[in-house]
């Protein structure tokens, strides 16, 4: 793996290779039998499976336990049993996975990826596998097995990328999420995801800020947008009676781009002149339990949303800028820590924040300058959850068309990558789905491959600069990877960084004087 | 006695797989979504999820967005099946139906249509790398299967006839519990030998694919959790 080199700020024309970001994004690479069969996630320590719930460590009898909860698991999930069994091995899906076209390993095809624990079921569960396992490609389950679990079931972004191209709708991300969980009821966890969802338990959020820095960080910003603008813009916290509960992924508190985010998220409900609030308690969107495929653990982290809500009094929920939080709120919360009937119900529940800016942007409440983006020439990178798994607005599609829409109302210049590349075509970022950690970064730079080759296609073409990304991982992973491809890691923005920018605030001077920020800001952050 | 082994046979066949598909549609029925996991975009009313069904079982939507060969060999070959299938019928039915007699010629033709398919999606399995690489002996098998049950279908219409009144005279007897005399024609009975083999590994092989299309969540689910609360049953436990 390469060292990490995040002041790298080359132009497009200087670009490193990597794969090489020229060419057809979707191009199939040739195959590299095994080539991330040694990329590994760090595992847990016992602390952190203790904490959900898990074994601390694999435990004496993890063959005979982890071949239950395959039984288990068929019996409480119809998407689960159905996808074992209804694969005719077409190889519609293959070419359709960002870590294989990124890395030609062709256990990172979909259909692969599901086989190695479709063919430890088949091998105890269905009469040819019992019988005739080398028919149909049955396997024991043994520790070699197991370790191939380990290392591919963490080479899925869980982006369902698959799931759109499979003539059944077999969706390897549930694949991965039950072979995740398989492994966490025997004892072998993964840190990355385990250890964060404990510090939600613990503290909130995924980073383990405490209230009183939350607070102080939250007043920075404050002060910030004043320095700025001239005006001052409350980010309230733990406000008792707010009509709007704010719930927002904590990278946005600290990393860039993402707290130009939320500084564009405040100007927006002070301009719309609502009140809302942060809870301290709830101070995180993200709901890794999704990743690790643990109903309870993700119940449990959305109840404490709920909680907030209830003890604050709130009106209404609004989620900020993440994907997979938005999968879990728009599709799961309801389910998992509904229903929410004390809550206002002529307001989508919950609904995010780029359906409640375009509504003000529809309005008129929001006075904004397009010119002030000028200096960026923008493209929009799809988050993979919120495509392939959510909506917002009321028709479907609605999660395409309302971030655009609010993109184009505040900035000049915005160019679509190609077409097999978004909407519910995107090529996912390289880091969802539990794979965020630097341990893992070859295999991050790599799945990246996809959307770094769409992108530069537009900048050859169009000449675009920047790109504007939803969810928190996208940024965090893109600013890290995009200087491995030769674009400055303040090349990916928040949408409502670019809503900030354009935005002028009542009292604030129109004048040069409130320059856009962001660029120089970006270029410090994210350790 | 050649008569009689095949009338068990096709009985045996029969109950294997009505009962087998029976058990397997009654496990995913019962088997809960404990999520909404619908693909999105995804209609928002259920008539809207009655038209995503249909686009994906009778145009196989999904798979024409994936590749064109795929979709190209299967179409042709599942499409040519259901009028072969449907050509069959004249043999369980006396009178045939006047629809049935319609299609006719085109039932006959449809086994060169049936036989392409599975020869594109079988030379797949051995010239696309990553097909290659995902196949297991049965999927090749199951083509084997298949295209035995075509050619020799193919080579009682178009080279060695058989007797075919008898043929339906010992299905029509089959059906009142009636075994009658079968010709002893050989590709008669390798085809009727290879159809009752698939109709027992129906419901134990990916043929399972045909009752699971209805069943996947991805597909059959309605986008509108946040306007309906979904629970499942042992999701509803940990409320209490």
């Amino acid at each position: 793996m390469a060292p990490l080199d995040d002041s790298a700020k080359k132009k497009p024309a200087e670009m490193m290779d990597v794969r090489g970001p020229d060419g057809d994004p979707l191009e199939i690479p040739k195959f590299a039998c095994e080539a991330m069969r040694e990329s590994e996630p760090y595992p847990a320590y016992p602390e952190h499976n203790l904490k959900l719930g898990f074994p601390g460590e694999l435990i004496d009898n993890w063959q005979e336990v982890a071949i239950a909860k395959i039984g288990e698991l068929a019996k409480k999930n119809r998407a689960f049993q159905v996808y074992l069994d209804a694969c005719v091995k077409c190889g519609a899906c293959t070419d359709k996975c960002h870590y294989f076209l990124g890395s030609g390993d062709p256990k990172n095809m979909p259909v692969a990826r599901q086989d190695l624990l479709r063919s430890v079921y088949r091998r105890y569960y269905t009469f040819a596998g019992k019988y005739f396992p080398w028919l149909v490609g049955a396997r024991d389950l043994t520790k070699e097995v197991l370790d191939e679990w380990y290392a591919y079931y963490h080479q899925c972004s869980q982006c369902r990328r698959c799931s759109v191209f499979c003539p059944y709708g077999i969706d390897t991300a549930e694949i991965s999420m039950a072979a995740r969980e398989i492994m966490d009821s025997i004892g072998l966890g993964q840190k990355y995801c385990n250890e964060i969802i404990g510090k939600v338990k613990d503290v909130g959020n995924n980073l383990g800020l405490q209230e009183k820095a939350l607070a102080a960080t939250l007043e920075g910003l404050e002060e910030d947008i004043e320095d700025d603008t001239g005006v001052s813009v409350r980010i309230p916290l733990d406000e008792k009676g707010a009509d709007i509960l704010l719930v927002t992924p904590s990278a946005d508190f600290f990393a860039e781009p993402h707290i130009e985010g939320l500084i564009g998220y405040a100007k927006v409900f002070h301009q719309a002149g609502v009140s809302w609030t942060l809870s301290s308690y709830a101070s995180e969107a993200a709901n890794f339990g999704l990743f690790i495929g643990s109903y309870e653990n993700m119940r449990d982290v959305s109840l404490r949303i709920r909680k907030a809500a209830e003890d604050l009094g709130v009106k209404r929920i609004i989620f900020g800028e993440c994907g997979h939080a938005w999968r879990v709120a728009y599709s799961f919360l309801n389910t998992l820590a509904g229903p929410f009937d004390f809550l206002d119900q002529n307001y989508p529940i919950p609904q995010h924040i780029l359906e409640f800016t375009w509504n003000e942007i529809q309005k008129g409440t929001l006075k904004l300058d397009k010119s002030r983006n000028d200096h960026i020439r923008l493209t929009y990178h799809d988050s993979c959850n919120v495509a392939r798994a959510s909506r917002m607005g009321d028709k479907p599609g609605g999660q395409f068309e309302i971030p655009r829409n609010v993109l184009k109302a505040v900035c000049n210049h915005y160019y679509d990558m190609d077409r097999d590349t978004i909407m519910e075509s995107t090529v996912c970022c390289g880091g969802g789905g539990g794979l965020l950690t630097d341990e893992i970064m070859d295999l991050r730079v790599k799945g990246a491959g996809p959307r770094m080759k769409a992108l530069k296609q537009v900048t050859d073409d169009f000449g675009v600069t920047h790109m504007a990304a939803i969810c928190a991982i996208c940024k965090t992973q893109f600013s890290k990877v995009m200087p491995k491809y030769g674009y400055g890691m303040d090349s990916i923005l928040s949408v409502h960084q670019l809503v900030s920018n354009a935005i002028i605030l009542d009292g604030q001077e129109d004048g040069e004087d409130a320059a856009p920020q962001g660029d120089a800001a970006a270029a410090e952050a994210n350790q | 006695m050649l008569s009689t082994l095949y009338a068990v046979l096709f009985y045996v066949a029969t109950i294997l797989l009505v009962t087998g598909l029976a058990v397997k549609i009654r496990q995913y029925a019962r088997t809960p979504a404990p999520l909404k996991i619908p693909t999105t975009p995804a209609p928002t009313t259920r008539s809207g999820v009655f038209w995503r069904m249909f686009r994906e079982v009778v145009f196989f939507e999904s798979l024409f967005k994936s590749n064109k060969w795929i979709w190209l060999f299967g179409y042709m070959f599942h499409g040519a099946m259901l009028l072969v299938l449907l050509r069959h019928l004249r043999y369980f039915t006396q009178p045939v139906w006047w629809w049935v007699e319609l299609i006719q010629p085109f039932g006959i033709y449809a086994s060169f249509a049936m036989a392409l398919g599975l020869l594109g999606l079988w030379a797949r399995r051995f010239l696309v790398e990553r097909i290659r690489y995902i196949s297991n002996p049965s999927d090749h098998l199951m083509l084997a299967l298949l295209l035995g049950i075509v050619l020799s279908g193919m080579n009682m219409k178009f080279l060695t006839p058989t007797d075919i009144i008898s043929v339906k005279v010992f299905f029509l007897g089959l059906l009142r519990f009636q075994i009658n005399e079968l010709p002893d024609t050989p590709a008669l009975l390798v085809h009727l030998g290879l159809v009752a083999t698939l109709m027992i590994i129906f419901p134990i092989s990916k043929l399972l694919h045909a009752p699971g299309v209805f069943f996947s969540p991805t597909r059959n689910q309605v986008d509108n959790p946040r306007e309906k609360r979904h629970l499942a049953p042992w999701a509803a436990e940990l409320e209490k």
